[in-house]
């Protein structure tokens, strides 16, 4: 068995303006997708808004510099993630397929395996 | 062709000999039986000797190495020991022993990629593993018995999670055997492109584990789905090669015949597969009468139908037929059905216009594009007349998708100057030569330009 990262990506401005309603419904989803997928899910979260991040590259002189900021500039932001445990690419993507994704999709990544 | 690897196959050398590239390669070439062998061999048994090598390495670029190996080999051996009755076998024999014989040697060397996920392999990992990823009735849909090797292939190759630039490489190279040259001059890039992206679609199939398997049920009818979307991708850039200086390859028109065929006997109840290959031999077998012997493209109207392929028309017919009794019928079908009406029409003028526009509504209900739209308003012209046809490529005038397509502005020349509207017509013309990059097709549409007169 291989573990896969799901990637969520949203438009942060429209998850930003969603209504408490809408909110709580999508927490209802993500709820409900936890459970039906409970025996294959190994992790994941919510992330807060990339309005929070914080960056940190090398800087001149083998210094570090840290910024205010994602790390790249996109319109769909990660927004979470769930790590799955998944024997080949088609099972791991039968589990993102039903991912609730009401801004934007998801990416499905092999987590890079140690042989 | 299809000899199931359990059974013992033809007599292989106990030991076999080291290659002898140069030489070998040579003094079979002196033996022109041997030679066209092996050419046979390497076009009808490619995928199927390919297929039962990566069960073994679990590794494509081991398993292309290994039976490279076997075809070299039978250059060098069937002069002396006799061509094999089953080559096929004979090949996959030699090819495996020569991968456990690799396998063996390099058991502790550090693996570039990840080993392929193949059912065996789940099986191996626990009967949950192997459950999911092998459902009993992936077997019983290729029809019965375990599921030939060549699905499995032909399913990595065709994997939706790959681009479709990559499925195509891939089966040209995989399940055609063509080598990385000859797939990168089918499309016209520098072999340096093409390499990288072969390589780069291996890998993902190694890391991202696409699975070396026969999809279960639930999902096989949008596997198959996939699968043909790249063998009609390959077949009409053969047909109708975009850019380029001949009309056709017929190279690539071959393939995807050869596939489609491969495809039809390892899944005989599909009847979109079915569908595809009679698509392909309907519109094939107008493949002498489509150009003059300049090389001119000569349109359907004034082809001399005494050229077309007798043999390859009824075997499509026989094929469509067998594919409409499937209701709805699917896309490719239903193009192969309207291929079937045109070549079943002796003369230009006795084509069944109404029935092809009555199909291409039904390809419309179902698969909307705006290039069936065209085809369909093209047939509406000959149905009822050249000003009703004009009235419905106005229609499609303002559409974003047609607006950089040439054959939407030669359409319309043709019923302008059917109409005798010579002005509006030249117009038309010169904005199609504008926008086709194929060079026999540029010239057909300067010949009209110049018929038109001043």
């Amino acid at each position: 068995m291989s573990q896969y990262l799901i990637l969520i990506y949203a438009d942060e401005a429209q998850w930003a303006g969603a209504t408490p309603e809408e909110n709580a419904q999508l927490t209802k989803e993500h709820m409900e997708f936890g459970q039906r997928h409970a025996g294959v899910l190994r992790g994941g979260n919510a992330l807060q808004a990339t309005s929070t991040a914080t960056s940190v590259r090398p800087g001149q002189d083998g210094g570090v510099t840290v910024t205010d900021g994602p790390f790249a500039e996109t319109k769909e932001a990660l927004g979470g993630y769930y790590v799955v445990e998944a024997a080949d690419l088609d099972q791991a993507l039968a589990v993102a397929k039903d991912v609730p994704t009401r801004f934007g999709g998801v990416e499905v990544r092999p987590v890079w395996e140690v042989m | 062709m299809d000899s199931p690897i359990g059974q013992a196959p033809d007599p292989v050398p106990a030991d076999p000999v080291p290659v002898r590239p140069a030489a070998g390669v040579g003094s079979a070439a002196a033996d022109p039986a041997v030679a066209a062998a092996v050419a046979d061999a390497h076009r009808r048994e490619w995928a199927f000797v390919l297929a039962a090598t990566v069960r073994v390495t679990r590794d494509l670029d081991l398993a292309e190495e290994c039976v490279q190996d076997a075809y070299t080999r039978a250059l060098g051996t069937w002069g002396t020991t006799g061509i094999p009755a089953r080559p096929g076998a004979w090949l996959t024999t030699v090819a495996r022993r020569r991968a456990l014989d690799l396998l063996r040697r390099d058991a502790t060397a550090q693996r570039v990629l990840p080993l392929l996920v193949t059912d065996q392999a789940l099986a191996a990992a626990g009967p949950e593993a192997a459950d999911l990823a092998a459902p009993a009735d992936a077997a019983d849909a290729a029809g019965p018995g375990i599921a030939d090797d060549r699905l499995r292939l032909v399913f990595t190759c065709c994997h939706p999670a790959l681009s479709t630039e990559a499925q195509v490489a891939l089966s040209l190279r995989l399940l055609c055997g063509l080598s990385t040259a000859e797939v990168a001059r089918a499309f016209l890039v520098s072999e340096a492109t093409m390499a990288a992206r072969i390589t780069r679609a291996k890998k993902k199939i190694a890391a991202a584990r696409i699975p070396y398997r026969v999809p279960p049920r639930a999902e096989l009818t949008d596997r198959v789905d996939a699968v043909l979307t790249v063998l009609h991708l390959l077949f009409s850039t053969g047909y109708a090669a975009p850019t380029g200086d001949v009309l056709m390859r017929a190279d690539l028109v071959d393939r995807s015949l050869d596939l489609a065929r491969m495809l039809r006997m390892l899944l005989p109840g599909r009847h979109e597969v079915a569908g595809l290959m009679a698509l392909i031999l309907l519109t094939d077998a107008r493949r002498d009468a489509r150009a003059d012997s300049a090389g001119r493209l000569i349109l359907l109207a004034d082809q001399d139908r005494a050229r077309w392929d007798a043999a390859k028309i009824a075997e499509g017919t026989a094929l469509v037929r067998e594919a409409l009794t499937q209701r709805p019928p699917g896309r490719f079908t239903l193009m192969a059905a309207i291929a079937a009406v045109h070549d079943g029409a002796p003369a230009f003028a006795d084509t069944d216009w109404p029935q092809i526009v009555g199909l291409y509504d039904l390809l419309m209900r179902s698969w909307p594009s705006p290039v069936v739209e065209l085809n369909r308003a093209v047939a509406v012209g000959f149905a009822d007349g050249p000003a009703a046809g004009l009235v419905a490529l106005d229609a499609l005038a303002a559409s974003p998708e047609l607006a950089g397509y040439g054959y939407l502005a030669a359409a319309r020349a043709d019923f302008l100057r059917l109409l005798g509207r010579t002005g509006e017509a030249r117009l038309a013309y010169e904005d199609a030569l504008l926008l086709t990059g194929n060079a026999v097709e540029r010239e057909f549409l300067a010949t009209r330009l110049d018929q038109l007169g001043s």
